[in-house]
């Protein structure tokens, strides 16, 4: 791997010396963490080519650019309320605003939390030294595999801590809204989550990124979400911000046993956006769902990149991955299963179905089956297609024009990823949402397509 | 004038003709059908007249209400009254058969210069309709043809032609594979479209379906031409001796 250019190395060191002054109120066995995932980012740097995960995905342009620690909004960040507006889940029971990274007390409330749980500011949790903090903070990502999170764990200043204790059972969504403020200068965030779901507690978590004006900006998320025993979590990620966006982001959950996790992304913004799921069964009988959307138009590149691991027996995933992209957008999925030695009787399914707009959008999409275990079953499959003649035409031949008739398409192939959301509130306004993010596209792609019968390829591996 | 006008259509796909000089005119109030061994060309013409754009017309003219059909989009033809039943309906998964047919409604209805329905007012009117066709109601929020057997997709085509009202109806192949009993379903929900201002071309293979709507007018289509026109006993003749007998009639027809 290739090590970090030397200025811009100098950079990142720099900016973990004056980070410092950040970080005072951390208790020291935090600092320790931190210290050794900077050692350790400066050791192996950033991903290149010739890493397998990293193929697909150029960090070029983020390894080469100068980025300085994200400066701190005003001071109360009530300036930003009206912007925030059109932003707000109508029916939460929370929500907690970060403007560049750091909590924004006066833009959140709490009004509909119940007693017990605590959702607020981890640098406030870490100021208190909770000892469930400690007892999972950093626990479960691997900053030795990973350079983002190892760079994140490195300045990791503030992000949303979570705890819902046992059978806690919120329908409501708690909502974390990462606010990127692009400034004259590159700026980087490195917002850290930890949600701590206790046994039978039932809620859904939200982190959605919005960036107010345009400009280069990194976001570099980590959220690590500990499922206790017949827990039911959903988190949800959307990621809206302006094109000039750099957003990576790293979901680690860790599941007890019985524990329902559902993970749905919906990418429609930034330029450069890498979203990792990384779930872990560790507990018998554990399912997780991994459901998401991407809309790329432009010069956008979205890489959805899920890592399931089997690590216990009659456990089920599910992995349901829709994309669309349109423009010279380039979309990628890279499916791992590995499912452990001792995971008898584990059931896997991993679907990508990907709809290309135009000549010159491209998918690159790849399953990667690891299996150990003998009595399981795991089926993958992959579709590349364009929007599908025979309905189009089945549309208009009733009335409806035919650009009318491409998006009801394009939003049905959407919808296919919003159905599987559980929660109402999340469901309904990203439905809202998404259909202002459908490419305009109202021509078919290309003469290609045409001559290959113009419908779907498809082919699927049993293994 | 003529509700449907065809003169001398000649149609080809990847250079190949299919329609080699159909001529044909359908008035308001009739009901016709086109009937024809298989290969005739008679789903093409009905693709043709639904404006499907992978048939080329190397020839010939179609006038519909006195416009020119050749130069209209498919949802141009639809708002301008015309409707086909598609031979093999197509599922659409995550679009709701209520929603679509009310997207549709408010397309022709709009085009017409008439206020959109919503939902409120749409859904009586569907409903119906289904009664009429016997579909259930489930079917309303199920996505279109989604699961559907074909009897269910027949007839579903069937609810959207009541609920659309068009002025020129063309049904391809509606009764291929139909049971006895879907088939009399269909025809109910055909027959009672019936009326002055309304033309049905039947395009079918088997006579069975013209014994539950009796036409007006049978045209037998051989190697893209009509060979033979006649009155509803001409199908009861096919139906006897086959279309072979016809044959005479098309060689000599396409000099």
């Amino acid at each position: 791997m290739t090590l970090v250019k030397t200025d811009q190395l100098q950079n990142y060191l720099d900016a973990f010396n004056t980070f410092g002054v950040r970080t005072e109120r951390q208790p020291a066995w935090f600092r320790v963490m931190r210290e050794r995932a900077f050692a350790r980012f400066c050791e192996v740097g950033f991903p290149t080519a010739k890493d397998e995960d990293w193929r697909f995905t150029n960090v070029t342009s983020i390894a080469q650019t100068p980025f300085v620690l994200a400066r701190h909004a005003h001071a109360s960040g009530a300036a930003y309320a009206d912007s925030l507006k059109p932003f707000r889940i109508p029916g939460a029971a929370c929500q907690l605003v970060f403007l560049n990274g750091r909590f924004a007390p006066v833009l959140s409330d709490f009004a509909g939390l119940p007693k017990g749980s605590q959702v607020g500011s981890l640098a406030q949790a870490l100021a208190e030294n909770h000892k469930t903090v400690e007892a999972h903070l950093g626990r479960y990502v691997n900053i030795e595999r990973d350079a983002f999170c190892a760079l994140n764990t490195a300045f990791t200043e503030d992000g949303a801590y979570v705890y819902l204790p046992r059978r806690t059972v919120l329908e409501a969504p708690i909502c974390l809204q990462f606010i990127s403020l692009p400034g004259d200068d590159p700026e980087m965030t490195h917002p850290r989550n930890l949600i701590v779901a206790e046994d039978e507690s039932e809620a859904n978590v939200v982190e959605d990124y919005i960036s107010l004006g345009s400009g280069i900006c990194f976001s570099n998320a980590v959220t690590e979400l500990v499922a206790g025993e017949s827990a039911i979590i959903s988190h949800y990620m959307i990621e809206r911000e302006d094109s000039q966006a750099f957003n990576i982001s790293t979901l680690r959950t860790q599941q007890g046993r019985s524990a329902n996790v559902s993970s749905h992304s919906v990418l429609l913004g930034g330029g450069l956006v890498r979203n990792n799921v990384h779930p872990v069964l560790a507990g018998e009988g554990g399912e997780c769902l991994i459901n998401g959307l991407f809309i790329g138009n432009g010069n956008q590149h979205m890489d959805n990149y899920m890592l399931v691991e089997h690590a216990s027996p009659h456990c089920s995933s599910r992995q349901f991955y829709n994309g669309i992209l349109d423009g010279h957008s380039h979309g990628v999925f890279q499916g791992r299963i590995i499912v452990h030695k001792d995971a008898q009787k584990t059931d896997a399914k991993q679907t990508n179905r990907n709809l290309l707009l135009s000549d010159d959008a491209q998918i690159d999409t790849k399953p990667q089956l690891e299996i150990y275990a003998d009595d399981v079953k795991c089926t993958h499959g992959a579709t590349i297609g364009q929007v599908e003649e025979n309905a189009l035409f089945y549309l208009r031949s009733r009335g409806i024009d035919e650009g009318s008739a491409r998006r009801l398409l394009l939003l049905a192939f959407a919808s296919e990823c919003l159905e599987r959301m559980k929660c109402g509130q999340v469901r309904e306004y990203l439905q809202n949402i998404v259909q202002g993010w459908l490419p305009e596209s109202s021509r078919s792609a290309g003469t290609k397509a045409a001559s290959a019968g113009g419908v779907e390829r498809q082919w699927e591996e049993v293994g | 004038m003529s509700l449907l006008e065809i003169k001398n259509l000649h149609a080809s796909v990847n250079n190949h003709e299919i329609l080699k000089g159909v001529d044909l005119a359908v008035n308001a109030g009739e009901v016709h059908s086109i009937m024809g061994p298989n290969g005739s060309g008679k789903s093409t013409l009905a693709q043709v007249l639904a404006r499907r754009e992978t048939y080329q017309v190397t020839e010939g003219q179609v006038l519909l209400n006195g416009k020119d059909l050749l130069v209209m989009k498919p949802e141009e033809a639809a708002c301008e009254g015309l409707f086909m039943a598609f031979q093999y309906p197509v599922e659409i998964p995550g679009i709701s058969n209520a929603y679509f047919l009310r997207a549709a409604l408010n397309a022709i209805r709009k085009y017409r210069g008439l206020e959109e329905l919503d939902a409120m007012d749409f859904l009586p009117l569907l409903k119906e309709k289904m009664r009429l066709l016997e579909m259930d109601e489930r079917f309303l929020s199920r996505p279109v043809n989604e699961g559907f057997s074909g009897g269910e997709k027949k007839r579903n085509e069937i609810v959207q032609m009541a609920v659309l009202e068009p002025k020129m109806a063309i049904l391809d192949e509606t009764d291929s594979g139909l049971d006895i009993d879907a088939l009399k379903i269909v025809a109910k929900g055909v027959e009672a479209m019936r009326s002055p201002e309304r033309a049905i071309l039947l395009v079918t293979h088997y006579q069975r379906l013209l014994n539950y709507i009796v036409p007006d007018y049978v045209h037998v289509l051989v190697n893209g031409k009509i060979v033979k026109s006649g009155g509803a006993e001409l199908a009861l003749e096919l139906e006897e001796k086959g279309y072979g007998w016809t044959e005479p009639a098309a060689v000599t027809a396409s000099r």
